[in-house]
């Protein structure tokens, strides 16, 4: 669809933009939800785009680290748990890249987006998946961060975010589970079962970490999405909820936190943690984390080997259509 | 590359029987068989709905909130149309 194209509500005559956008900052302030077709500020729309579609990206781009493990599960049990949450993903993409559309871009020009590098998806995701305990250490802290982020979105101004969010943040919660529950057979295996879950929590703590956002300081878009109620809580507010959460977690199965910073706050009632190494966050999001180009190919093969698929059903649709139409005269 | 992108369908879903279906999101399928295939997938994983209607979306007409104002506003004046509107005398207790 290109942008002529879009069809977008006519702004009443003799009415200010300016007018406009007061009344639109009102009814959000109110609690109104926005729908697709109301009057919008474009900033709005371009805002709730960019987050809405990296979101969908990130659930994408999310598999491949998984699917990487699901032929080599260890049990059937597991493997039919990490097959689940791997469609899940691919769900979770769907309804938002759907709800995203809503907004007048089209599926096409947000894998473009996406494809040429355009669009960012969570940089999480570059890194490496090394051992089965990765699969553990994923789904407890990456998808336990992400719900941390989520599910305060179940309430956000842009009705088609929010609903899609609440199916969401429904079906995350299995997600987690399945790799604490990982975690706690590997810290209660042998020495190496034990040391491959330490292994995994080392290397995947940190970017958990950063997956909250940059610091409150360095957040350019916290001020304005407050606002709209696309956020709640402030990045280093999520990230101090995470690590108090997180912590017992891993001291009931026996597992040590990297950081030796890490210090319970008595006064605050919370954790103390160590600085964050944001040299890496920005380096990995500019594209030279571990596995950048590696997810990004194999995104954009499946996307380009699957271009036949695609063309044929059309042609099958299309014949049968007409099939159909013969069959009527 | 495709030259003729999947058209976008609305899926509906009856949750179960005595309740209407809902619109429970939209989806790109080829046609009307893929579609219902794909709503399957989509938005019914955990036994969500026992009935799933899909329509493809450009047939769907929807009115313009820039006109809820000419739209809607001949049932504002009309509160005779509610209960609330007659008076009883206190002795009637169900009505």
């Amino acid at each position: 669809m290109s942008e002529e194209q879009i069809t977008r509500p006519n702004v009443p005559l003799g009415t200010g933009v300016e007018n406009l956008e007061a009344q639109f900052e009102e009814r959000i302030a109110r609690d109104e939800k926005i729908e697709p077709k109301d009057w919008m500020p474009e900033k709005y729309r371009q805002t709730h785009i960019r987050q809405m579609s990296q979101h969908a990206h990130s659930e994408i781009v999310g598999m491949l680290p998984e699917g990487n493990w699901i032929t080599r599960a260890p049990s059937l049990r597991r493997k039919v748990a990490l097959l689940a949450k791997v469609q899940d993903e691919a769900g979770h993409g769907l309804y938002l890249y759907s709800a995203c559309e809503t907004l007048g871009i089209s599926r096409d020009e947000l894998y473009e987006q996406l494809h040429s590098g355009k669009a960012k998806y969570s940089s999480i995701f570059n890194y490496p998946t090394v051992t089965w305990a990765d699969m553990g250490a994923i789904g407890w802290l990456v998808d336990g961060a992400a719900i941390i982020n989520q599910v305060p979105l179940c309430n956000t101004s842009f009705g088609p975010y929010a609903r899609a969010m609440v199916r969401v943040c429904k079906e995350e919660s299995f997600h987690q589970r399945q790799g604490y529950e990982i975690m706690i057979k590997l810290a209660n295996g042998t020495p190496e079962q034990k040391d491959m879950a330490q292994d995994a929590l080392n290397r995947w703590w940190w970017p958990s970490l950063m997956m909250l956002g940059p610091t409150d300081a360095e957040s350019v878009h916290t001020e304005q999405s407050m606002k709209w109620k696309l956020k709640r809580k402030s990045n280093d507010e999520l990230r101090q909820q995470f690590v108090d959460q997180t912590v017992p977690q891993a001291d009931l199965i026996g597992l040590t936190i990297p950081d030796p910073d890490l210090k319970w706050n008595e006064e605050r009632g919370s954790y103390d943690f160590g600085a964050i190494d944001w040299d890496e966050f920005w380096q990995v999001v500019k594209g030279h984390g571990p596995m950048n180009k590696e997810r990004m190919k194999a995104r954009v093969d499946a996307w380009e080997g699957g271009a036949w698929v695609r063309d044929a059903a059309m042609a099958h649709a299309a014949k049968n259509a007409e099939r159909k139409e013969k069959e009527a005269v | 590359m495709s030259t003729k992108n999947w058209p976008l369908w609305e899926v509906f879903v009856r949750s179960k029987n005595g309740l209407e279906h809902r619109h429970f999101g939209s989806l790109h399928a080829a046609d009307a068989e893929m579609a219902l295939e794909n709503a399957r997938d989509v938005y019914t994983r955990r036994n969500e709905g026992i009935s799933i209607w899909v329509v493809e979306s450009k047939n769907i007409t929807a009115s313009n909130p820039e006109h809820n104002g000419e739209m809607f506003e001949p049932a504002q004046d009309k509160v005779y149309r509610h209960p609330t509107f007659y008076e009883l005398p206190d002795e009637v207790k169900y009505m």
